[in-house]
């Protein structure tokens, strides 16, 4: 209950803090990605948001997942290096952004996707975090934990969930 | 990927090791039990690897945040060497795995792991995955049912606890919990007294007593290779994980000698050989681990912690133990294999099939990584071994356009693809600018077309050679004219 608290408090601190210059709006954007179907959908709106502000960046990360690295390393097992195939998914991202005139900058951190792309935010004043749900039913979620549940309920920022 | 020093390595990140030290400790004590309980020998067996092991490996370890001890994977080579010859036998192997693992470190062999082809290797993880179950069956014959609710809860509590809390490792409150309804509602389960003992003592240096001739050496010196090679594959398998899982690089070679050095020194102190552990390597650095002080600190707590509580771990249910291994089972397995299966190409299905089926039947992890190697040997030869000859006719000459690679496997079918009798034809072109000549089986074979045509009254020439194969058929025509 407190943290959903803290949410909508420093939620309503940073709308605050965001219209203070009237227009600029959404400078630092944050584009949470896992390559999936769901932050293909999430990148058309980071793209879509950033274009609307001049001067707006947008930083596209994702997160290497500990409990994940066994399976993403047994299937890259013979190619040069595991970090091939996601630079290989995030090279859509990066082709979109470019065609949109979009600054960008990728960024690939290491730890539990949640609370790592909430800490990112909050150190990188990110004006709004887009993420893409994985549309998961209730039995699924609450056995894999949703992460874009995790980020808006503790980010302190506006976070847009992309369905 | 950025690199760190050595110093780095142990003082850059002291605090933050420290915890996931004490957890990986707690994480480590039921895999030491049932492994050893696996092998045959006293508990006491795997805990002093376990020891020796991290300890060891926080000094000469290539791979910093990973953990060591004694696994699954080795302690199932030992299985028939206890059964056969005792404990003696099992401390000189691991001794001697210790030697050939540094051999390999030192000749730095560590790259020709990657010639490991995938389908093998996720067959070798899923073949340990299911060696590890199996033996877990053998607990629940003739037992009441009692036994099967401590699994279930077991089960349960590592499956459901993560949810209360992620900070303690699930496997250890299920073990506690599970432990104290065994002790305090008194239930007649079998448990670790009733197979081994513990000892509540600090390893000591001994020197194995074993008659030290060839005789023995040709004992031990299979299971010791076989012991290596696993030993390492599964150690450089986990050291790419904690690559990737903390954006650094690791030495390999270095790791691969680490390993040796660890289980050279775990034989003397009365351990049996080990190797990386994947699933306590991703517990401790999901709880920050990231140097050398969290390996050291896991061995020193794990001894402390059987020297104090000694007497309580052999009070532990067997129940308990095997519900924590059916989830290292479950963990170990790589479900995404069987998710895809339907979608790899038919032949790496195969193999890895092959790989699991011949670890299951020979209960040799080694055994299985070398059928594996060599099917997809097979079919690799096999696929690129198809060679396309197209032919058309200008005038009265007939040229043969040779799509393919040229070696010994491919040259057989080649010879018979051509007329060498045609009617009308004088002049023969073979192109090979598709091509490559690769051996001299290659060589030969061409020569022996080549040979085939002038005899039979017409007039050829090979063109289109690519510089390599202009190359070694320059070379291999001075070496076979000079014979």
């Amino acid at each position: 209950m407190r943290q959903v608290l803290n949410w909508w408090v420093s939620y309503e601190i940073n709308w605050d803090h965001i219209n203070e210059g009237g227009i600029n709006v959404y400078k630092n954007i944050l584009l949470a990605t896992d390559g999936s179907e769901h932050s293909k959908r999430a990148l058309e709106n980071a793209i879509h948001i950033a274009k609307c502000t001049t001067g707006s960046k947008v930083d596209v990360v994702y997160v290497i997942d500990a409990s994940k690295a066994k399976s993403d390393v047994l299937n890259n097992w013979n190619s040069f290096d595991v970090n091939d195939s996601r630079m290989k998914q995030l090279k859509n991202a990066e082709r979109l952004a470019k065609e949109a005139g979009v600054s960008f900058e990728i960024k690939i951190l290491h730890g539990e996707p949640g609370p790592t792309i909430v800490e990112y935010a909050n150190e990188n004043k990110t004006d709004v975090v887009i993420i893409g749900s994985r549309g998961l039913n209730g039995l699924q979620e609450f056995m894999l934990g949703s992460v874009s549940h995790k980020v808006a309920k503790r980010a302190n920022c506006p976070v847009l969930i992309v369905k | 990927m950025t690199k760190i020093t050595y110093a780095q390595t142990w003082f850059g990140n002291i605090k933050g090791d420290i915890l996931p030290g004490l957890v990986v400790a707690l994480a480590l004590i039921p895999e030491a039990i049932a492994f050893s309980i696996i092998v045959g020998v006293d508990p006491m067996v795997g805990l002093y690897a376990s020891f020796t092991i991290c300890v060891v490996i926080a000094f000469v370890g290539g791979r910093p945040g990973m953990i060591s001890g004694a696994t699954g994977a080795m302690a199932l080579l030992f299985v028939d060497l206890v059964a056969g010859y005792g404990l003696q036998y099992l401390l000189a192997t691991t001794i001697l795995t210790g030697i050939i693992q540094v051999i390999f470190g030192i000749f730095k062999l560590a790259r020709y792991m990657k010639f490991i082809p995938r389908s093998v290797m996720v067959g070798f993880v899923n073949a340990l995955a299911i060696m590890i179950f199996l033996p877990q069956l053998q607990h629940f014959v003739g037992e009441s049912w009692v036994m099967y609710l401590l699994v279930a809860v077991t089960l349960l509590i590592i499956y459901l606890f993560p949810y209360i809390s992620k900070t303690i490792p699930s496997t250890l409150i299920a073990l506690v919990v599970v432990t104290s309804i065994a002790i305090f509602m008194n239930v007649q389960v079998r448990s670790v007294g009733d197979i081994g003992s513990i000892s509540q003592t600090l390893p000591i240096f001994l020197v194995p007593e074993i008659p030290i001739n060839l005789e023995t050496l040709s004992i031990i010196f299979p299971y010791a290779l076989a012991l290596a090679i696993v030993g390492l594959l599964e150690s450089l398998l986990t050291a790419s994980i904690v690559d990737d899982s903390t954006g650094t690089e690791s030495d390999k070679n270095v790791e691969s000698r680490g390993q040796g050095i660890a289980n050279i020194i775990t034989g003397f102190f009365g351990g049996m050989a080990g190797c990386a552990m994947i699933g306590q390597s991703v517990i401790n650095i999901k709880s920050g681990g990231k140097g050398r002080v969290s390996s050291l600190v896991a061995g020193i707590f794990l001894m402390l912690l059987i020297v104090i509580l000694g007497n309580i771990v052999v009070q532990i249910p067997m129940a308990a133990l095997a519900g924590i291994m059916i989830m290292v089972a479950i963990s170990t397995f790589d479900w995404n294999s069987i998710r895809t299966i339907h979608l790899v190409p038919r032949s790496d299905a195969v193999v890895m099939i092959v790989t699991v089926l011949s670890v299951v039947l020979t209960h040799n992890l080694a055994i299985g990584v070398f059928t594996g190697i060599i099917l997809s040997s097979i079919f690799f030869v096999s696929k690129i071994s198809r060679v396309h000859v197209e032919s058309a006719v200008e005038g009265n000459k007939r040229i043969y356009k040779i799509r393919g690679e040229l070696f010994f496997a491919s040259v057989t079918e080649l010879l018979p693809k051509f007329n060498y009798e045609e009617d009308g034809i004088e002049e023969v072109e073979i192109n090979l600018s598709h091509s490559h000549i690769w051996d001299d089986s290659a060589f030969v074979a061409v020569e022996k077309i080549v040979t085939r045509f002038r005899e039979n009254g017409k007039q050829v020439a090979v063109k289109g050679m690519n510089e390599a194969s202009t190359e070694l058929v320059g070379k291999l025509r001075n070496k076979l004219g000079s014979h």
